[in-house]
């Protein structure tokens, strides 16, 4: 029996702004199995980095709160768990790893100091030896000359190599879960393929159960065990990696599917891209029913009068759909 | 760097009090107990007929040889008159600005770190009075309570006590108190505002969320990821403006009756005392480049991306 370390279980994280409650993430219920890499995928807006934080309770409340819902850690409820709980399982428990390496690091202090922190946090290491570690860390994240430049400042980094640092920082502790927050999406093709390299290396070594988002179905397909789909604040459907590449059952899955960059083996250029038509619905006043209505080309009355909930249809298998 | 700018500045300086109205030796020409011809050899040994470039030069060698020139108002070396000022108003300044800098960074951080709570709320509010509050009308207001009405401190500051030893200290703390509260006050008023306005910059950036995200505590994210980062602008305008602040303290040191360089200043202006006007203006000059000077220096040293570019 697999065991699940989290589960989240009709998360609710709505914002207070001027012009009315965003509802970011309305009703998400997924779990990470120890050891898996779930892929959460999903258009930009449509809620995965405020699931993700609210993880972590990284969410700014005020204008955030929860509005309902559970986040089950190893079986304990984190939401109404105190400040200090909760940093006791940042870092040593759960690591994050953020969209944006060039800005994710302190500007002002070493990278070295910069790992070595969670260690002297958490591990009540001495300056000297967590510095040590923190070589040995850049070291296993493949970052050339260690032993130097663990007194470099980030400035001195490329893209690529700062967010081979933040991995670094996210591993020191040895966490069970490590959630990856669009990883690569800023930097380019070439290094994304390494940092994903990186990252499944890590996972086999540490044993370490990866949450991987991204709005990529490419990087879903090479990297993921399981996937959540999710749009506009809402998971749409969730099923084992091959399943939902064989058998996509909500017509937005299919529609990302579609979307992804193929390259033509007898062309040997790309396909155009087979976009969804038409945005991210506003998640102040979320539509009624089937939030992918307006978007969607089997669409009838029946899916605008009822919210269709998420079904089983296979093995480990679920769909938000009336098809 | 440094001495072109200086010297820039003493050209311009001197040419504009060379050229302004008034004469040093306006009421002794029109004091008809002076024989006109001693005026005129006043004027020849002061080089006052000169053309002002060729007094500028005289200027120029006689201040690199260490001689600032003689007060005519005050019939002494303008170098002692001035060794006399100072030290007063860097005293009176220095507490003040560090009575600004002790208040104005923990009030600050708490209200950027707490956008919009009671506590912010409460110190904006606070720091908008005080920085809307001119010091001349604060000064008198205390004055009124303090010296007139309950008279615990002193009215006048006085430089030339003859008590010594830790009277001497006492008493200059009593009379000292109420211009570097006011000046203070007003300073970190101003300061305050700028804290919590960079705090507020830092607190979203992504890095202190991947500080959060590593569990150290809310107090070690605040003191090392944001004030840290957030003081680094502080610091650097505290050193650029403290000249500004010096020039501001003229008004302040005319209501407590300071000894100090704006009165000195003021009273030599209205005496068309040129040489002291000119030393003053100068030092002012030196303070405000030797500061900007610091101010550069504290930003590379405080920001690594500065040393290494
Ligand atoms: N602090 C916030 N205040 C108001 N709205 C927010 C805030 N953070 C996120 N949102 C809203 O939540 C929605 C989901 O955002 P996000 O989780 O970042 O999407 P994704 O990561 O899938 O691109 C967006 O509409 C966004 O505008
Ligand atoms: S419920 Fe209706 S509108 Fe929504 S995805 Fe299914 S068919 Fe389309
Ligand atoms: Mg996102």
């Amino acid at each position: 029996m697999t065991e699940r370390l989290l589960d989240i279980r009709d998360l609710r994280t709505w914002f207070n702004t001027d012009d009315g409650m965003v509802r970011a993430v309305d009703g998400v219920s997924l779990h990470v199995n120890r050891g898996e890499t779930l892929a959460v995928v999903g258009e930009s807006g449509s809620g995965k980095t405020v699931t993700a934080r609210s993880v972590l309770k990284l969410i700014d409340m005020p204008p955030g709160r929860f509005a309902g819902g559970e986040i089950l850690w190893r079986g304990r409820d984190l939401i109404p768990a105190s400040n200090s709980e909760i940093d006791k399982i940042r870092a040593r428990e759960i690591a994050m790893i953020f969209q944006e390496p060039m800005t994710a690091l302190n500007p002002v202090y070493t990278v070295g100091d910069q790992i070595a922190e969670p260690l002297r946090a958490h591990e009540n290491l001495s300056r000297r030896a967590a510095l040590a570690r923190a070589a040995e860390l850049m070291r296993l994240v493949q970052i050339p000359d260690p032993e130097r430049r663990v007194r470099d400042y980030p400035h001195q980094f490329s893209g690529g190599m700062r967010q081979r640092v933040v991995i670094a920082i996210a591993i020191a502790c040895g966490p069970q879960l490590l959630i990856a927050d669009e990883p690569t999406t800023a930097l380019d093709v070439t290094i994304q393929a390494q940092i994903l390299d990186l990252l499944n290396d890590m996972k086999a070594r540490f044993g370490m159960a990866i949450m991987l988002i991204t709005h990529a179905m490419g990087v879903v397909a090479e990297n993921a065990d399981r996937v959540v789909v999710m749009y506009a604040g809402k998971v749409v459907e969730a099923a084992p990696v091959e399943e939902l590449f064989a058998n996509p059952r909500h017509p937005y899955t299919q529609g990302l599917i579609r979307a992804i960059p193929r390259v033509d083996a007898k062309a040997q250029h790309r396909t155009r891209l087979a976009q969804i038509p038409g945005t991210v619905p506003s998640l102040i006043n979320p539509p009624a029913g089937c939030r992918f209505a307006a978007r969607c080309t089997f669409a009838t009355d029946a899916c605008v009068a009822a919210e269709p909930v998420l079904k089983p249809v296979g093995p480990d298998h679920t769909v938000a759909c009336i098809l | 760097m440094l001495i072109p700018s200086l010297l820039g500045i003493s050209v311009i300086i001197y040419t504009i009090l060379a050229l302004a109205p008034g004469d040093p030796f306006g009421q002794l020409l029109t004091n008809p107990n002076v024989p006109a011809a001693v005026v005129a050899s006043l004027r020849a040994k002061f080089g006052l007929d000169d053309p002002i470039w060729l007094r500028y030069l005289h200027w120029l060698v006689a201040m690199l040889h260490g001689d600032w020139g003689f007060s005519f108002a005050s019939r002494i070396n303008v170098s002692t008159l001035i060794l006399e000022r100072l030290p007063v108003s860097l005293a009176i300044l220095g507490a003040a600005e560090l009575l600004a800098i002790l208040i104005a960074i923990p009030v600050g951080v708490l209200a950027g770190t707490r956008p919009y709570s009671i506590f912010d709320k409460i110190a904006n509010t606070l720091a908008f009075v005080g920085f809307s509050l001119p010091t001349f009308f604060t000064g008198l207001v205390l004055i009124l309570i303090f010296s007139i009405r309950l008279n615990w401190l002193p009215f006048v500051f006085q430089s030339n006590m003859s008590s010594t030893g830790l009277t001497w200290l006492w008493q200059n703390i009593l009379q000292s108190i109420m211009p570097v509260t006011v000046l203070g006050l007003f300073q970190g008023a101003a300061l305050v505002r700028y804290v919590r306005a960079s705090v507020l910059d830092v607190v979203r950036l992504d890095y202190v969320t991947t500080a959060r995200a590593k569990g150290i505590g809310e107090r070690k994210v605040i003191m090392r990821h944001i004030v840290r980062n957030a003081l680094i602008p502080v610091v650097t305008l505290v050193a650029v403006q403290l000249p500004v602040v010096f020039g501001g303290a003229i008004i302040t040191e005319q209501i407590f009756r300071i000894p100090g360089m704006g009165s000195l200043l003021i009273s030599s202006i209205l005496s068309d005392d040129t040489p002291v006007v000119m030393a003053i203006t100068f030092v002012y000059a030196v303070l405000v480049i030797v500061f900007n000077l610091i101010a550069d220096l504290l930003y590379a040293w405080l920001d690594p991306r500065i040393a290494y570019r």
